[in-house]
């Protein structure tokens, strides 16, 4: 069973329709006594950096997360929150993603990134399965992690920067993979077959 | 590289898809659900939804075929029609749209960007601008109401201004409907494009005009625009979407192709 944190800040009917189209049946659990009982997780998060870590922390998910150890993926700001601390608002995020997050430097591009990109695979991952070098995913987002040794694959926008991330049972995408078509519900659906 | 979208726009009234011809005489084409599958199977970038009647009538979009939408597919949709608070949008937002565009509301009140921009965050908020090129005296003129001809009214504002202006406020898109050019299938407005170009740093989309293959690469090469709506091309099956990437492709314009 997948669990959707809704912290009351994320549109997360989108990414629930997505694991529906896959044949699963995730639940969207609100209280972070619920999360143990899942086998694993997904972080949503649309909006302000600083407004939904204070809600994480608030709200008593920094721990819940922190003491998962089943497979937790964030997308695109859930991502963001679960690496170490971001630009957006200057705040210190989970931590369990190591490497910061910073604001895209996209040159004389229009900003925010907004539209289909490709991705180049870094490193071999259970969640890059079958991914190619001519397929594209959808991104919407300003700021981004910093390449590093967490980073499984990466993308490009005026600069080089994470897309898929991955660090023991935490892992991140920064595109939304729920809107990203066919590509999106593979993606999707190897995060459902992730065994740790 | 970042790909140009290609966006179908469908315009929704009492629950089916409509396409009239410089905002007037509406006719049915499809049903909502059918048509909205079948362009994001077909390589569709987006798609955008207006519910042409909603602002008129001063009221909110019908949400509930937003959630029916948002279940059934999987590239991102943008929803208009009558949105004229953080309220409104959040209900829209709620069912599952990526992001919601103001239009005549904003005119009313332009305070409302800022309210959504701070609400939801930049890039669910698209503005967009029906714009009117007067040959009399050379000027873009903003015009609001345009889902029903005898509510569409000219503005205050001129075109540049208003777009200097959404940007300020926090917008994250504009969508930049050429009147002039509305259904008519001539191509694209390079020339009103190409100025408010200069003047945009957000993603700009053009809207109006489409009429040939050759159009869609005219209007990304000449006036650089992130991605191009439109509608009675796709609609009455003038353009095939898959041959329309390939074609991008080969005049080296960055397409999506879809397998």
């Amino acid at each position: 069973m997948i669990a959707i944190i809704n912290t009351g800040c994320a549109n997360i009917n989108s990414v629930r329709f997505a694991f529906e189209r896959l044949g699963q049946t995730p639940t969207v659990i609100t209280s972070p006594e619920q999360l143990a009982g899942f086998e694993r997780a997904i972080l949503p998060g649309v909006g302000h950096a600083s407004v939904a870590m204070k809600r994480l922390v608030d709200n008593g998910w920094q721990q819940a997360i922190n003491e998962y150890q089943r497979p937790l993926m964030g997308i695109c700001l859930g991502m963001q929150l679960l690496c170490e601390s971001t630009e957006e608002g200057n705040v210190q995020c989970l931590g369990k993603i190591p490497g910061q997050v910073k604001a895209l430097d996209v040159g004389n591009l229009t900003s925010p990134h907004m539209g289909w990109n490709n991705l180049s695979v870094n490193k071999e991952h259970a969640l890059t399965k079958g991914l190619t070098l001519d397929e594209q995913v959808y991104f919407v987002h300003s700021f981004a992690h910093t390449v590093n040794d967490a980073t499984l694959v990466s993308g490009e926008y005026g600069q080089t920067f994470s897309a898929i991330v991955a660090k023991d049972n935490y892992a991140g995408m920064q595109f939304h993979p729920e809107r990203s078509a066919k590509v999106g519900a593979r993606l999707l659906q190897n995060f459902v077959d992730w065994q740790l | 590289m970042l790909s140009k979208r290609i966006i179908p726009c469908l315009d929704v009234k009492d629950g089916q898809v409509v396409k009239g011809v410089k905002f007037k005489g509406h006719e049915v084409v499809g049903d909502i659900l059918t048509m909205a599958k079948a362009y994001s199977e077909a390589g569709a970038d987006e798609l955008v939804f207006y519910e042409i009647s909603a602002s008129v009538e001063k009221r909110l979009l019908d949400v509930n075929w937003v959630e029916s939408i948002a279940r059934n597919i999987d590239i991102p949709f943008c929803v208009a029609g009558g949105i004229k608070s953080v309220a409104d949008a959040a209900r829209v937002l709620e069912r599952g749209a990526d992001k919601i565009s103001i239009n005549s509301p904003a005119i009313a009140r332009p305070e409302l960007i800022k309210e959504l921009h701070d609400e939801f965050g930049k890039q669910c908020v698209v503005v967009g601008i029906d714009s009117f090129f007067d040959e009399t005296t050379g000027e873009y003129l903003v015009y609001q109401l345009t889902g029903d001809p005898n509510a569409s009214s000219r503005t205050r504002y001129k075109t540049q201004e208003w777009v200097k202006r959404v940007q300020d406020l926090g917008a994250g898109e504009i969508v930049l409907n050429c009147m002039n050019q509305d259904g008519v299938r001539n191509g694209y407005d390079n020339e009103q494009l190409s100025k408010i170009r200069e003047l945009c740093n957000i993603p700009l989309i053009a809207s109006g005009g489409a009429g040939s293959m050759q159009d869609f690469v005219d209007v990304f090469k000449q006036s650089k625009v992130d991605g191009a709506l439109a509608a009675s091309v796709f609609h009455k099956n003038v353009i095939n979407i898959g041959e329309l990437k390939q074609f991008l492709t080969d005049n080296q314009v960055a397409a999506r192709l879809c397998k």
